[in-house]
């Protein structure tokens, strides 16, 4: 019998207005698995990342993280949404990791790692830049610590943003194309990072364009197009014998 | 042609065929000389005419410039300004929030207040709350149907001084609260974004990402309101308030020198208006931490740089120069 999933989503629905970004989404990730999602932009795959952590709000279905559902409790068989502090605490438990970085420009960056420690889980400052230092220096940016944002490249910001999402010690982290935003000769340092963390056991969703990243890395392949899975199965099959129509000729325009 | 398997050409390489630098002869500008000489005069004549006019009596100036009842004035006026801007911001930034509050009541209050203290003018709204004790003499709270609670004369609590701040301060928060929202508004979402994936409140999101992002555009606004409200004061004369502009207005009613004690509280406003320029400046700089590469020069630097190279530079160019430029 496999571990109890980190995070099940069943049947999941979002529409933005009259528009369906996700059409009954039906997925399982086990604890320390690596899931790649790979799709079309405007496939949902960003959507369904951001529902996880309940910035968005799903509209029908059931999403959980860890046993518990996302932004509601159950209750004799009634949904009650979560107060604001609840939702906080549950996504302070998920680290995410953006496209466009995100760092907060007016800190540096052990600042930016310090920040949620310190405000969040209200951990000792002195505790707290000790461990941003051990995490900037996992991430291999010892010499920037004091940087602020704008000093750095963008693959040592976006190693700044995990390093910051790892402050919060996380039991799951969201990648949301990570490295689409940066010159492809910095790709690989981003990868790198997310390669030693997935060796460590770390549960993780990783919605990417990088499908050597994908194959080597991932527990798991999903490709997504206009709200659905479209295939799911070992990375390796998927991208080298897709099933489908859809999935052949959207991987046969990315590699 | 060149040897391609050699590697890439070393820095310098074809420093050999590198053409002397251009020596041009700048673009003559005749008319600027032009006009600033026909600016200088007229600008001279009207001074001149001034200095000059038959029943000005300069030793009035020089007598009151630095008397005690105008010095005393001053500080009136700076304390007054200080006060209500610090209402101002307090309560705009409260009223800015609230306004992008998912509470309706909240929206909607700071709707009202905005509409309501915008809507009306601020001289009025000082002559409002000098006037409130003709029709309502007492003021105070309480519980509702029971005796607890709280009474005093509106004589005792809103004093000439208060009226004016009340209505300098609460006018003032409508205006500065519209301007933190714009600074608020202007921070990327992906900030906020980031912030709550992170577990933060929305006050910790608000108080430690988004209004310190958003000072790079609320403070130059704000010192345009400082300014604009260091010489609004001069309305609390209405309240008998005896700032800069109640005092010249009390010598000149003695002494009929009524020009000459405008002369003398303008420059006042002047100088004081032009300190709060500098720090205006220098919180700007502060604050633009983190969005620059570099900050830019202090006025100081700028005109020691100036001095060097004994030209203004063209507009447009950094006057500092860049930290890793490799050419020089």
């Amino acid at each position: 019998m496999a571990a109890a999933p980190m995070v099940k989503a069943e049947t999941v629905y979002k529409n933005y207005g009259r528009l369906e970004v996700l059409r009954g989404i039906d997925l399982e990730v086990l604890p320390k698995e690596v899931m790649c999602i790979i799709g079309p932009s405007g496939s949902g795959k960003s959507t369904f990342l951001r529902c996880i952590n309940h910035l968005e709000k799903i509209d029908a279905g059931r999403l959980s993280v860890d046993g518990e559902l996302v932004g509601y409790r159950e209750r004799n068989n009634r949904l009650y949404e979560l107060p604001d502090r609840e939702v906080c605490r549950k996504r302070s438990e998920i680290g995410m990791v953006f496209q466009r970085f995100n760092l907060f420009p007016h800190m540096t960056a052990l600042e930016n790692v310090v920040e949620a420690p310190v405000r969040v889980k209200k951990e000792g400052r002195a505790s707290a830049a000790a461990r941003a230092r051990a995490l900037l220096e996992r991430v291999g940016l010892t010499e920037k610590v004091d940087a602020y944002p704008n000093q750095l490249s963008g693959g040592q910001q976006q190693r700044v943003a995990i390093a910051r999402a790892l402050a919060m010690q996380p039991k799951l982290m969201l990648f949301d194309e990570p490295t689409s935003a940066l010159d492809p000769e910095l790709v690989g340092e981003v990868l790198d990072v997310m390669r030693g963390l997935a060796q460590d056991g770390m549960t993780m969703i990783v919605v990417t364009h990088e499908m050597g990243f994908a194959r080597e890395v991932g527990d798991n392949l999903v490709f997504m197009d206009s709200g659905i899975i479209v295939e799911q199965g070992a990375p390796r099959d998927v991208l080298a014998n897709p099933q489908h129509e859809r999935t052949r000729s959207f991987l046969s325009k990315v590699l | 042609m060149t040897d391609i398997a050699s590697g890439p050409p070393a820095a310098g390489s074809q420093a050999g065929r590198r053409p002397e630098a251009i020596k041009a002869i700048p673009v003559r500008h005749p008319w600027r000389w032009v006009s600033a000489v026909v600016v200088f005069a007229v600008v001279a004549d009207a001074v001149y005419t001034v200095i000059t006019a038959p029943h000005m009596r300069w030793e009035f100036v020089s007598r009151y410039l630095f008397g005690r009842l105008i010095l005393e004035g001053a500080v009136l006026t700076l304390e007054l300004t200080v006060t209500a801007m610090a209402i101002g911001i307090a309560l705009g930034v409260v009223l800015a929030v609230m306004r992008l509050s998912p509470n309706p009541v909240m929206s909607w209050l700071s709707w009202f207040y905005i509409w309501f203290f915008r809507g009306t003018p601020v001289l009025v709204q000082i002559f409002f709350w000098y006037n409130l004790a003709l029709v309502l003499p007492h003021m105070g709270i309480g519980i509702p149907g029971t005796q607890i609670g709280l009474q005093a004369s509106t004589n005792w609590l809103i004093t000439p001084l208060m009226a004016a701040i009340f209505g300098l301060g609460f006018n003032e928060a409508a205006y500065m609260a519209e301007i933190v929202r714009a600074g608020i508004i202007s921070v990327e979402v992906g900030q906020a974004e980031a912030a709550q994936a992170l577990g933060m409140t929305r006050l910790q999101v608000m108080q430690r990402i988004v209004l310190p992002q958003a000072m790079r555009v609320i403070i130059p606004p704000t010192g345009n309101e400082t300014i604009s409200m260091l010489k609004t004061t001069s309305l609390a004369f209405v309240a008998t308030v005896p700032e800069l502009f109640t005092r010249a207005g009390q010598i000149s009613s003695a002494n009929f020198a009524v020009v000459e004690l405008l002369i003398v509280i303008s420059i006042w406003y002047l100088a004081m208006t032009s300190i709060l320029t500098v720090g205006q400046f220098y919180l700007e700089r502060h604050f633009g931490r983190g969005s620059q590469r570099e900050l830019p020069p202090t006025p100081f630097r700028r005109f020691r740089q100036m001095l060097f190279t004994f030209h203004a530079p063209p507009p447009g160019t950094a006057l500092a120069p860049p930290i890793n430029s490799g050419r020089h």
